[in-house]
């Protein structure tokens, strides 16, 4: 089928079969890499995304589904000229990541809840990164790393955390 | 190895009336929702059809909203919005702290409540609290140019392992949560798993009482398990042993016992084994119906 949608803000246009996994379209045809597969059945988090701003595993999407819609890869976190997402950076300072195979998908979990809770709790971050697995860390730092994150964002647009504090953000 | 999903046909309709047309006749597609089952056993090289019927355009099946002095959740209602919806934390709490436990939040953002009901799994989080909820599932089908719904109780839904009442030619369009289920009824979950998150139930249960305003003796009750039978089911035993008496701990154990020896036939499988669900099914039910019936259940040993 045709396909279009925003790929990290980027208009994409192309001709796909419709059950094909949004994980494969990312990879295979926009060669977009930094989403990985772990487990393939949806339990590691590995290959996670958002689409319209929700977080899921794209290797349960079929691209069909992803017709008209918006994607957010961890591709697009990083600045045109290199900086580092606030999320990224922070991983990079604590040791939130080792080998590397899970932070794809912990970085988007992270970015999915920062944008609903700019101001998360331990265990709001513990909620969010749950279906993210990571076997080198141990969590610890990673969940650091968020949270270091979050402070930093706070600190750099002090407006969006008015409004949170105003706003029904967290639910738990 | 991974499943080729390339060559799979899809139809995308915008009406009820047009997908349930699909339905009606010859070779018919799979329904598609959420994808997260589907998804696990195509991408296992288990492929259930060549061709499929994406619901996910279909407004007709989204929405949770007041029906009869009910509530009515549409079979595309997901897990988040469940969680993130003020109508259903106000009337039917237990159903948000259900979603709650399911997976996590990738899966929640896409799990929808028609896909459990579709895929009839004994283990699935969702149909114990629709038991509790005496909850009733509408079905749809094609007939001629018309377009017939029928209701089905949660109790009688689930008919064999992953069976369902539903005919090859209906669509889950939604669940219908009763009026007289959310008025005088407290409810409560809990689900017992490996791990807090993203784990499958080893046992999950939900009991709804209504008590009487005075004496407090127990006026009606219903209770839905899973994961201990090849389909969720409503403990009938259990509730019988509550019914006319106050909730204590005594009147908990008396229903745990008659769980036990009648309302559920637990196995040994990869997630657990028939004597650990059975011990945790008596004393989960024990644990609901203390938080129900605000008391602590007895210390037993063994
Ligand atoms: C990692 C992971 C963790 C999970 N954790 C849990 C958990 O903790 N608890 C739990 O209960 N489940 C869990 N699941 C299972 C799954 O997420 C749920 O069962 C979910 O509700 C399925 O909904 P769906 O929309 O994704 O279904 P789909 O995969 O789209 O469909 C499932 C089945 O239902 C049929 N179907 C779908 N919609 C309809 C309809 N409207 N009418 C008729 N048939 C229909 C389909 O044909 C298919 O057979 C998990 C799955 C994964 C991958
Ligand atoms: S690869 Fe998709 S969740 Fe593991
Ligand atoms: S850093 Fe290796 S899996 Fe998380």
């Amino acid at each position: 089928m045709k396909l279009r949608l925003i790929v990290d803000g980027r208009p994409v246009a192309l001709e796909a079969p419709p059950m094909k996994r949004l994980l494969d379209l990312l990879r295979d045809d926009l060669g977009a890499t930094g989403t990985k597969e772990g487990c393939g059945e949806g339990e590691c988090g590995a290959c996670a995304v958002l689409l319209d701003g929700e977080l899921v595993n794209s290797c349960l999407v079929p691209v069909c589904q992803a017709d008209g819609r918006e994607i957010a890869t961890v591709e697009g976190l990083a600045g045109s000229d290199g900086t580092l997402h606030p999320l990224q950076q922070a991983f990079w300072e604590t040791g939130g990541a080792q080998c590397g195979i899970c932070t794809p998908g912990m970085l988007m979990a992270a970015a999915a809840l920062l944008a609903r809770d700019p101001a998360p709790s331990e265990s709001a971050i513990r909620t969010a990164l749950a279906g993210n697995l990571c076997r080198c860390t141990g969590y610890v730092k990673i969940v650091e790393a968020v949270a270091v994150a979050a402070r930093r964002m706070r600190r750099a647009s002090p407006r969006r955390r008015a409004g949170a504090r105003r706003g029904p953000v967290s639910r738990r | 190895m991974r499943g080729d999903t390339t060559g799979f046909e899809v139809s995308r309709p915008r009406t009820l009336a047009r997908a349930l047309a699909e339905l009606a006749a010859g070779e018919r597609p799979m329904p598609l929702a959420g994808g997260t089952d589907l998804f696990v056993a195509l991408n296992d090289g288990r492929a259930p059809a060549e061709r499929y019927l994406d619901l996910s355009r279909l407004a007709e099946l989204t929405g949770i909203a007041p029906l009869d002095g009910g509530l009515w959740l549409g079979a595309s209602t997901t897990y988040t919005q469940l969680l993130r919806s003020r109508l259903v934390a106000r009337r039917a709490p237990a159903l948000a702290a259900m979603a709650g436990t399911v997976g996590a939040s990738a899966i929640q953002n896409r799990g929808t409540l028609g896909g459990s009901l579709g895929n009839a799994s004994p283990a699935a989080d969702p149909a114990p609290v629709l038991l509790a909820f005496g909850a009733e599932i509408e079905l749809a089908r094609r007939d001629g140019r018309r377009v017939t719904r029928r209701r089905v109780a949660a109790a009688d839904f689930f008919v064999a392992y992953r069976e369902t009442a539903a005919r090859p030619d209906e669509l889950i369009t939604g669940v219908l949560l009763p009026a007289e289920a959310l008025r005088g009824w407290r409810y409560a979950y809990r689900k017992v798993g490996t791990r807090k998150a993203q784990a499958i139930s080893k046992v999950v249960a939900a009991a709804g009482v209504r008590v009487a305003p005075r004496g407090g003796r127990v006026l009606e009750a219903r209770i839905g398990y899973g994961s201990v039978a090849p389909t969720p089911v409503r403990a009938r035993a259990a509730e019988a042993a509550i019914l006319g008496r106050p909730l204590g701990p005594q009147s908990a154990a008396a229903a745990a016992d008659a769980l036990l020896a009648e309302d559920i036939r637990p196995i040994d499988d990869l997630r657990s084994t028939a004597e650990y669900r059975a011990r945790v099914a008596g004393r989960l039910l024990e644990a609901l119906l203390g938080e129900l019936g605000g008391f602590s259940p007895r210390l037993a040993g063994g």
